[in-house]
């Protein structure tokens, strides 16, 4: 198997891992990107494309396919934050957020849906941002789809999926193919361990490298630490060195200076790395209505195998649970399914002793429905809040209130109405007291009167969305449409931390799109090129 | 919020006996190996095989994948999982907070099942939260073990040239 990466390495790209760096230096550019993942690398590639001189920081290791061998042990560690482990700081919510080169990217399961256009009619109608119309961002959604060759899913779903559109079929529930940004793909699924076979159309083999072979310098193991500002300008970054463990600073600082800063660390890292550098916040909007798609899971025994380890992880989606609320009425929820894999399964499960083990001796005839509630619409639901702690690190606070809960009990039921039609022989939530259910009937009683709470009913989240919200004007947002700072007048912020509310859909061709969009205005205003002919 | 040590200083122990239980610093010294050796056994009952030497190979490769995840968990984390031991190690918070009377490798399966399910089902979120750490932890560093996937049929990961 070819390694793309490393084979530009081998021609000269500028890679410094910062693990190794032995003195302080300095770095001089004209665009500083923090972050590597859908924001950045889209970023960087436009800049550089543009001419300009590029440094992109990234806190993670540079892994690459021959590094990926599809092992929970080494790619949970090693290409996430905190270990896959990150969570809320009441425990209650799992996060999955990638960090390595190509960020996200580099581990998420590839489902690629546009900006929903009822949550693009609510930007505009409900949070100001009148130019980000379904028209408008049509063009840029379509020309990352090429650049990043998102397509149907072509082949037949794996029988984890299958069977979601089974059961969703025989209650009259519509369902759909999901487009994946894949390329030769083999239906292995492992996409969230790192792609073996270069298929998966990450930023690690996409932008990154296109910024490489433009000129860009990439610096990985080095932490963001600090923006140094002067007036209204952000003048410098410091950055700390981690040793190769990726936690302990190696005591080597690197200072980065530039014309301009695009904060593309992840909507929990960059409101946190401008809440550590004391930014200016004069309306307390920084690190706020932070979203998550809060998820439930539900999970089926089948006669069948079901091996949900095995082929593409997402291909069969349901919106009608979106569709057929009012957006701003009780929550609405995507139906999709995860790949299950044993640690993320077993650690998932509830459970311990030995009915923790029969239900994993059924592992491979088990099927997993995930409900990803859409937040940050009703006016109840309000997200989370970044905070820092003592060490300057940042930890989510995200209360999960009574209007999620209304939701999560409605999503519970439809998940498991949907197993038993498919042909479960048993049905159990994600939960502490869950008996678990052998009849739709009997879910149906038992789920009424379920006690929901955080640590009781288990929640996670793979989307991060919100913190640094693009508004209509600086006592709405804490940037712009086009992602500009609005009292910092050379600081953009290019990642899901832009979006005012959650998406309501898997969230990386949002990004891509938008940042597409508000990279290109920024390499002509920092070039006096002309501005794209697509806007 | 209330954090564990505000909760124990105000709820549960006491600012004293907590006081005496972080400057000790049990989880240090073996104690989180003494407590994870005590429940590793019965959180995964029906999944360690039975006969005792091997079962006891098995614990130990546990604990040193519990050590090894504990290791890549962000530094802040780390310091919470070491509360929780510290808790856990101490006689004291042990009794009081955990509700197992004799000391950990004395313990039976029984007290240390009521402890387990003690904590699940909690009203306290502190000590639910512990549960799940506990639980994450150690079915974590077993699954992630190749040879204890045949029990569950996965085949583990297909070859790629």
């Amino acid at each position: 198997m070819r390694d793309p990466f490393r084979e530009g390495l081998a021609t000269g790209w500028k890679h410094i891992d910062a693990s190794q760096l032995i003195d302080n230096p300095t770095f001089e550019a004209d665009v500083v990107i923090v972050g590597s993942g859908a924001g950045g690398g889209v970023t960087a590639e436009i800049l550089t494309a543009a001419g300009l001189k590029v440094v992109i920081v990234e806190e993670g290791p540079l892994r690459t396919s021959s590094d990926f061998h599809m092992r929970e042990a080494e790619a949970y560690p090693d290409l996430y934050q905190e270990s896959a482990a990150r969570k809320t700081a009441d425990k209650a919510i799992n996060i999955l957020q990638g960090r390595c080169v190509g960020g996200s990217t580099t581990v998420n399961w590839t489902s690629s849906f546009r900006t929903p256009p009822t949550t693009l009619n609510w930007w505009q109608s409900a949070h100001g941002l009148k130019r980000l119309s379904v028209e408008a961002m049509a063009p840029w959604f379509a020309a990352m789809e090429h650049r990043l060759h998102v397509g149907l899913w072509p082949l037949p779903p794996n029988e984890n999926n299958a069977a979601l559109a089974r059961g969703a079929a025989k209650l009259g529930i519509p369902v759909a193919v999901i487009p994946r940004n894949v390329k030769l793909c083999w239906n292995l699924g492992y996409c969230g361990m790192g792609c073996p076979t270069n298929a998966k159309q990450s930023m690690l083999l996409t932008t990154i490298p296109a910024a490489l072979t433009n000129g860009a310098t990439l610096i990985s193991r080095l932490r963001a630490e600090r923006l140094e500002f002067s007036g209204r300008r952000a003048v410098s970054l410091t950055g700390t060195a981690l040793k190769p463990d990726g936690l302990h600073p190696s005591g080597i600082t690197v200072t980065l200076r530039a014309r301009h800063f695009v904060l593309s660390g992840g909507a929990i890292n960059s409101p946190a790395l401008l809440m550590r550098s004391a930014a200016t916040d004069p309306h307390g909007l920084l690190g706020k209505r932070t979203f998550l798609h809060p998820t439930l899971i539900s999970s089926g025994l089948f006669d069948q195998p079901i091996r949900a380890f095995s082929g593409a992880p997402q291909s069969i989606y349901s919106d009608h649970f979106l569709d057929s609320v009012a957006i701003d009425g009780p929550l609405g929820y995507k139906l999709e399914v995860p790949p299950l894999h044993p640690v993320l399964f077993s650690t998932t499960l509830q459970g311990w002793g030995e009915a923790h083990a029969r239900l994993m001796r059924e592992f491979a005839h088990s099927q997993t429905t995930l409900a990803l509630v859409r937040d940050g619409f009703n006016p109840d639901s309000r997200g989370g809040q970044v905070r820092l702690r003592d060490d300057g690190s940042a930890v989510l606070d995200y209360p999960l209130n009574a209007t999620y809960w209304e939701a999560a009990r409605r999503a519970l039921l439809t998940m498991a109405e949907i197993q038993f039609a498919a042909g479960a022989r048993w049905v159990t939530p994600v939960h502490e007291t869950s008996p678990g259910y052998t009849s739709w009937a009997e879910a149906k009683r038992g789920l009424a009167e379920l006690p929901l709470a955080p640590l009781v009913c288990r929640v996670v989240s793979a989307h991060v969305m919100g913190g640094c919200a693009m508004g209509d004007a600086p006592e709405h947002g804490v940037v712009d449409d086009e992602g500009r700072h609005f009292q910092i007048e050379n600081l953009s912020v290019h990642d899901g931390s832009l979006f005012p509310t959650s998406i309501g859909a898997n969230p990386q061709l949002s990004i891509y799109g938008l940042v597409a969009r508000n990279a290109s205005l920024l390499a002509a205003a920092l070039t006096g090129q002309p501005k794209p002919a697509i806007l | 919020m209330t954090t564990r040590r505000e909760f124990l200083k105000t709820g549960l122990a006491g600012a004293a006996l907590l006081n005496v239980a972080a400057c000790s610093r049990p989880s240090e010294n073996g104690g989180r190996t003494m407590v994870l050796s005590a429940v590793i056994p019965v959180m995964l009952a029906g999944a360690l095989p039975a006969g005792d030497e091997a079962r006891q190979e098995l614990v130990v490769r546990t604990v040193a994948g519990v050590d090894r995840a504990i290791a890549g968990l962000s530094l802040a984390t780390q310091k919470e999982i070491g509360e929780l031991f510290d808790l856990l190690a101490f006689p004291l918070t042990r009794m009081l907070a955990a509700g197992v009377w004799s000391s950990w490798p004395d313990a039976t399966p029984e007290a240390i099942g009521n402890f387990l399910e003690s904590w699940r089902h909690s009203r306290f979120d502190l000590l639910k939260s512990g549960y799940a750490a506990l639980h994450d932890l150690i079915f974590g560093a077993w699954y992630a073990r190749p040879d204890t996937w045949a029990a569950i049929a996965y085949p583990g990961p297909p070859e790629v040239k």
